[in-house]
């Protein structure tokens, strides 16, 4: 669009054509205050603080919704509008309860800072302030009426941008009132964006009210560790007596990929950190018993087995499941572990989507995978199977948002009439388990079309909708796990045949993309590189077993025919993901690293008590294959990361841990592991690093060491590293990844969770079992206009 | 039923029919109904509007826009659907004159609505009334069903091969509604929350269309202009206030009632000759000259001349021609609360000043009538209005704050009388329940 | 829920008449609640269905407008403008009159749920002072002791 110059405040400003003055303003860095006023939601011009003189206009306007034109002349700042503010600042006031000692949003409070800059400090009323009581609208949202300014934001991010419509607004005049959609309570999706939004303290957060004041944290900025859509949270840590506690979630600069949004789990669900049953020492069965010992004692045991298991049988007798919801780092340490020092292939992890399939049917395709990014900004997008309402809430944020603000045609193909349709230019129901064959027919392949040919969808509509698609450059293809092994040739083919089109492939954890990408597959090493196949891993490590290893299922096998004589289990619960018979174990050796004791630490030999993903350091790679930083926030006394307990697990077997981890080697900074919000970190581990007569500064449980080989040696991962560091997503892509490999489809298994629940995580979150129960009945969906 | 009354000095234009049973469509054809329209649908739309224009015809509604001009900034090309919307939705305090028209000549109204739609090229009007005016819903259902029946609304109208649909509405009870792009909103079935403009109506009106907005009198004006020209109508009144105004008297006058009068009759003449003068021979206070919004007039400000332009000048405004006058034993106070409580009241809520303003204005005037006013109130009621005014999102609060600062000002000794617990000097000891002095 | 016929033709009408299913919103609500005599959860329910809006929507547009309560009324609501031409003429002293006869308040209904009472806004009767409106029925140039015929009226139906 052409650029417009208009004078704002004697200085020159140049915005394109349609841009609003408070934005324009902005850009040339003169702050135009606003309560109501918020990028990407509709326009309200209710609170009248942004009321700017325009020359030639007889009224103050306001610059929210005032569209910049051709020789405008403005002023922010005059007598006159200060006074303005100030009157509207001083009538807020009026009704305000001013108990900002109390309130959660003292000290980051926009009424606190609009009072303090137009000095509205002298009281005008004598008489008394309008009160209504607070209500508590679900366990996680809080109202107190009487600090509302009616700015609408709630209201609004609620209906448009979370296409939920739970809040209105009740009666007219001063007596006007946000409302929820049940008399007095919310049947939502609890996904919080009104709090976030809410610039004062009217609506406040279960989990976090009256806990502490906002200076009183130290703010973290990571990755959330739910699902695989990689929002950026900020946590709010404070000091507690186990170490740091997280007593906030919310994505406080609104940067990265998610901008403003964090679902319920991303901004509240960070309590199963702090679950009572949390397991902060290591436990050795004894008498057959589980029973508390000192890390000493277990590393040294763990170590001892699984050397003799080697060294007698063969590094094959032992099976390695790894973890969609370890860093990068430790996923690749863990294969680096099994194929190094265990010398074995028999690795593998829960697989909830098809990533090798999709980096063979992208060999040698330009890069076409689309990062979350993408699917903001494409015009066009097609949505195969899933439903990310449910299971892929960014992504289904930023498909919603694409079609509201920049009118993105949305294609939307599944078995069931998910709520997405509700965005979609075009909505079609096929019968459950005909996705490939849709895929196969939208590829090109003719002879397809009758498997999905139904009373409602003719084939003529079939073929329209295919002649569309071709006609959608850049559109961006979407499909979920109910596409698996060949059938995701058909989408790759469908993506590589339209002038600029990208897919994404929608896995279910944190870093099920990651654990994919680092290789935790039998067959494959890290960048879907076969293991059969010899190239750089092989050189730098020497040592690749070249047969391909045991599958999971395999491996339970083996471990009941009394091959498998050991098994290291890293953050995962195979026996209750895989309804396993507990008993398939009995002769085997468990090592079990985990949070709590669940159903495969109960029947472990050895239970390590791990730090999760908010209490270590690494990044994380999404289901489009950002990359992002994951940031040590929290700490529990008593637990190790992964990476370190790899490490030392490594030690104990006598093997050389520089051979593993190559730090020291041409890597320079800390990525935070050893100091993270809190002190004294460091010193506990100087201790072993000192006993062991390693160099202190770059610590061998630093993941940089590991990240730097991985940037070396994974394709795709040679992004920019300071983009990572500085908090930025970088977009990998699999293109120039390996061959990949076509699995069994039977190895797959979604996760199934929905927006309230999150495997183990979910089972020890208290905020969300407390949403759940709450929600007394499943929701009607309602059928509102979207717009 | 209201009760009709009349003044030698009336010029019946819009008024000619009342009283003649013209809600009948064949005595409405006998006085001249339905000539203007098909008159029209033989002039090119450009010749309507300038007809319009000329004839110095002023929105009625209170804020006095030229009706051509307003019509005239509507696209001759539109992707959307243009609407004709007639703002029947009459709740200015003080203000009657619509009611009477769609009771007794509602057909004027629908014919008003077709010649705004062949003017501005459009197929579709909607007549809103408001709530509490049921019985004139009812009336305009007929009318509007009855002139269906003869083929003056609906498709190929007057066998022209112009189709023009109109439709009835009926509101809920709003004041704010009246607003119009509240009205729109009112109409599609939501909150009447004012619209952000621009866009305005004219451009992007109901339903994204272009729409023109007039208010029933004016439109009911429309086909006499058509009829007797653009001249004789504009030399009704002084220069550029064409026409006529009913003009509703109410509150102390031995004769009120709705007056056609020309447009610039003269204020004191209005009151002491058409309304028969202060009833009691009691002596005249304030005058509020054209609905509750418009400032007051002191008894010494009245003759002036009652048309739109000489009504800004005497700092005040012709409004809806509601004249509300007040005599010697009325409590200025007390006249500015109610007028307070009245927008409190109706105040959408949407934007601060008004929301918070008038709420804190009708406390702040309650307690001081009570005998609770402290001298600072005077000022802080002044710094409070001024505050509102021309801040607010749409015109009421500028509606709530003209009043008020117009009797602070005028009346301030009023204000003075009530201070440090005396009990208001209009009223019998004992009506008032003396409130506490606060600090 | 069960409306007459005449409303079931009259919101089919009235359906053709807008591009939006939505707009015929207000004025149904209003025949609704003068058939059901207040807008009760089920009305509520039910028109929000009818036009493809949440409860909470149809709740949010009846609280904006007065004439339109979600609390049953009497069968009479009488309703006296205190507005400033109403209140020049005696408008107050006719509501407090109202008052003292029905024995209730403002918004208030009689226990045999016969009159409800309400200070209204301007009617639209300002030339014919003070007027009230029982039901929609206007009644003008009142004075107590009309005002008091008025309701022995409506007593005796």
């Amino acid at each position: 669009m052409a650029d417009v110059n208009i004078t704002v405040d004697g200085k020159k400003v140049t915005a394109p054509a349609g841009t609003l003055l408070i934005e324009a303003c902005k850009s040339a860095g003169i702050e135009v205050p606003s309560f109501c006023y918020y990028p990407n939601l509709s326009l309200q011009g209710a609170c009248r603080m942004c009321l700017v003189k325009v020359e030639k206009m007889p009224k103050l306007q306001t610059a929210c919704t005032t569209v910049i034109g051709e020789g405008m002349i403005v002023s922010t700042d005059t007598p006159e509008i200060h006074q303005a503010r100030k009157g509207m600042v001083e009538l807020l006031l009026g009704n305000h309860p001013l108990d900002c000692p109390v309130c959660d949003a003292g000290g980051e409070c926009e009424l606190q800072d609009m009072t303090f800059s137009y000095g509205a400090a002298e009281s005008k009323y004598i008489d008394a302030k309008n009160h209504k009581e607070e209500q508590q609208w679900s366990p996680v949202v809080f109202f107190d009426r009487p600090r509302c300014i009616l700015c609408y934001r709630c209201v609004r991010v609620c209906g448009e941008g979370m296409d939920v419509w739970a809040l209105g607004v009740q009666n007219r005049g001063v007596s006007s009132i946000i409302a929820p959609n049940q008399d007095d309570h919310l049947d939502c999706e609890e996904c919080g964006m009104c709090i976030d939004i809410c610039p004062v303290g009217a609506l406040t957060s279960g989990a976090y009210r009256y806990k502490t004041r906002p200076w009183e944290m130290k703010h973290v900025g990571t990755t959330c560790t739910h699902c695989a859509d990689g929002c950026k949270t900020t946590l709010g840590v404070r000091r507690s007596d186990t170490g740091m506690e997280i007593v906030r979630g919310d994505n406080r600069d609104k940067s990265g990929i998610n901008g403003d949004f964090l679902c319920i789990k991303g901004r509240y669900a960070f309590d199963f950190a702090h679950h009572e049953d949390r397991l902060t020492q290591p436990l050795i069965r004894k008498d057959g018993r589980l029973t508390p010992a000192t890390w000493e004692e277990a590393f040294e045991l763990i170590g001892k087995r699984f050397r003799e298991i080697c060294d007698q049988v063969g590094g094959h007798a032992i099976g390695v499941f790894g973890s969609n919801r370890t860093t990068n780092e430790e996923n690749y340490l863990l294969q680096k572990f099994a194929r190094v020092v265990l010398e074995t292939n028999n690795i593998d992890h829960h697989r909830t989507a098809d990533f090798p399939a999709l980096a063979a049917a992208l060999t040698g395709k330009p890069e076409i995978t689309a990062s979350m990014r993408d699917v903001f900004n494409a015009p066009a997008i097609l949505l195969i199977g899933n439903d990310p309402t449910e299971q892929h809430p960014l992504l289904a944020w930023q498909i919603r948002n694409n079609v509201r603000l920049h009118r993105a045609r949305l294609y939307v193909i599944n078995s069931q009439p998910i709520k997405l349709r509700r965005q979609a230019a075009s909505f079609i129901q096929i019968p459950e388990g005909s996705e490939g064959k849709l895929a196969a027919f939208l590829a090109g392949e003719d002879a397809a079309i009758d498997a999905i040919t139904t009373e409602e969808v003719s084939r003529a509509a079939w073929i329209t909708l295919r002649d569309k698609l071709r006609g959608e450059p850049n559109l961006v293809v979407v499909f979920g796990a109910e596409i698996r092994g060949a059938d995701i040739a058909s989408v790759a083919k469908l993506t590589a045949s339209i002038q600029g089109a990208k897919v994404v492939c929608l896995g279910d954890y944190a870093n099920s993309r990651g654990a994919a990408d680092m290789g935790l597959y039998p067959d494959l090493l890290p960048g879907y590189h076969r293991v059969a196949d010899t190239g750089k891993f092989h050189e730098e490590w020497a040592t690749v077993p070249r047969a391909p290893g045991l599958t999971l299922p395999e491996m339970v096998e083996g471990a009941k025919a009394g091959s498998l004589k050991a098994l290291y289990v890293v953050g995962a619960n195979p026996v209750e993901q895989f309804t396993i018979d507990p008993f398939s174990f009995s002769n085997s050796f468990v090592v079990v690293q985990d949070m709590f004791l669940t159903e495969t630490a109960v029947i472990a030999d050895v239970v390590l008590p791990a730090a999760n993903a908010y209490e270590k350091s690494g990044t994380f790679t999404n289901t489009c294959g950002d990359l992002q930083l994951v940031k040590k926030a929290g700490e529990v006394t008593g637990t190790k990361s992964d990476f370190e307990m790899i490490v030392r697990i490594a030690g104990a077997m006598g093997f050389d841990v520089r051979r593993l981890v190559p730090f020291g080697r041409g890597v320079g900074t800390d990525m935070g592991q050893s100091r993270g919000a809190q002190s004294g970190e460091a010193d506990r581990h100087a201790v072993w690093l000192e006993a062991n007569g390693l160099e202190p500064k770059m610590s061998s449980f630093d993941p940089m060491a590991i990240l730097d080989e991985i940037q070396r040696l994974v394709p795709g991962y040679d992004v920019s590293r300071m983009n990572i560091l500085a908090g930025n997503d970088q977009h990998t892509t699999l293109s120039s990844s390996g061959p990949g490999a076509l699995h069994d489809s039977k190895l797959i298994m979604p996760a199934q969770d929905n927006l309230f629940s999150s495997g183990t995580l979910g089972r020890y979150s208290r905020t969300l079992n407390s949403v759940i129960e709450n929600r007394h009945k499943q929701p009607a969906e309602t059928e509102v206009a979207a717009d | 039923m209201a009760d009709l009354v009349s003044h030698p000095d009336e010029v019946k234009v819009v008024s000619k029919r009342f009283g003649k049973s013209a809600t009948n469509i064949d005595r409405y054809l006998e006085l001249d109904g339905y000539k203007a329209v098909q008159k029209a649908l033989g002039m090119q739309p450009d010749a309507i509007v300038n007809l319009v224009k000329d004839s110095g015809l002023r929105g009625r509604g209170g804020a006095g826009f030229n009706t051509g001009m307003k019509w005239s900034f509507v696209p001759k090309q539109s992707p959307k659907p243009k609407y004709i919307l007639c703002n029947g939705d009459e709740s200015e305090p003080g203000t009657c004159k619509d009611r009477l028209i769609f009771e007794h000549d509602p057909h004027s109204v629908i014919e008003g609505v077709v010649i705004a739609g062949i003017a501005t090229g459009s197929h579709a009007g909607y007549i809103y009334i408001r709530g509490e005016y049921r019985y004139l819903l009812e009336i305009m259902q007929k009318a509007i069903k009855d002139a269906y029946a003869r083929g003056f609304l609906g498709k190929n109208i007057f066998g022209s091969g112009y189709d023009f649909e109109v439709y009835w509405h009926g509101g809920a009870g709003a004041y704010e509604v009246g607003e119009e792009s509240a009205l729109m909103e009112s109409l599609e079935g939501k909150r009447g929350i004012p619209r952000i403009r621009p866009p305005f109506p004219a451009v992007v009106g109901l339903w994204g269309g272009p729409t023109v907005i007039n208010n029933a009198e004016t439109l009911a004006s429309v086909p006499h202009i058509l009829l007797g020209g653009a001249e004789w109508f504009a030399k009704l009144g002084p220069p550029k206030n064409g026409g006529t105004r009913l003009f509703c008297l109410s509150g102390h006058l031995n004769r009120p009632g709705v007056y056609e009068l020309p447009m610039g009759y003269n204020l004191k003449k209005m009151i002491y000759e058409v309304g028969g003068g202060i009833s009691g021979g009691r002596k005249l206070k304030a005058v509020v000259p054209g609905g509750s919004s418009c400032p007051v007039l002191t008894a010494d400000e009245i003759d002036v001349s009652m048309d739109f332009d000489s009504m800004m000048k005497a700092g005040t405004m012709l409004g809806s021609g509601g004249v509300v006058v007040v005599d010697e034993t009325t409590c200025m106070v007390n006249f500015a609360l109610r007028i307070m409580k009245f927008y409190q009241h109706e105040s959408c809520g949407w934007c601060i000043p008004c929301r918070e303003g008038t709420d804190w204005l009708k406390k702040t005037l309650t307690r001081f009538h009570h005998g609770g006013g402290v001298k600072k109130d005077i000022d802080n009621i002044q710094y409070l209005s001024e505050n509102m005014l021309g801040r607010t999102f749409c015109p009421l609060g500028d509606a709530a704050a003209m009043p008020t600062i117009s009797i602070v000002k005028k009346f301030r000794k009023e204000f003075e009388d009530h201070l440090e617990g005396k009990p208001c000097p209009f009223e019998k000891a004992g009506v008032t329940e003396p409130a506490a002095v606060l600090a | 829920m069960k409306f007459s016929d005449q409303f079931e033709a009259r919101f089919s009408d009235m359906l053709t008449h807008y591009p939006t299913k939505r707009s015929v919103l207000v004025p149904t609500l209003l025949y609704a609640q003068d058939e059901v005599g207040y807008l009760s959860p089920d009305v509520i329910h039910e028109i929000a269905q009818r036009l493809d809006l949440t409860e909470l929507e149809v709740s949010n547009v009846i609280s904006y407008y007065s004439m339109l309560t979600t609390k049953p009324r009497g069968k009479f609501n009488v309703q006296v403008c205190t507005n400033i031409a109403c209140m020049l003429r005696g408008g107050e002293e006719l509501l407090d009159h109202c008052k003292t006869k029905l024995g209730i308040g403002h918004k208030g209904t009689t226990p045999d749920g016969t009159f409800s009472l309400e200070e209204v806004e301007c009617i639209g009767a300002c030339s014919w002072a003070p007027a009230a409106q029982v039901n929609y029925d206007f009644h003008e140039n009142l004075t107590v002791e009309k005002m008091d015929k008025v309701l022995d009226e409506y007593r005796k139906n």
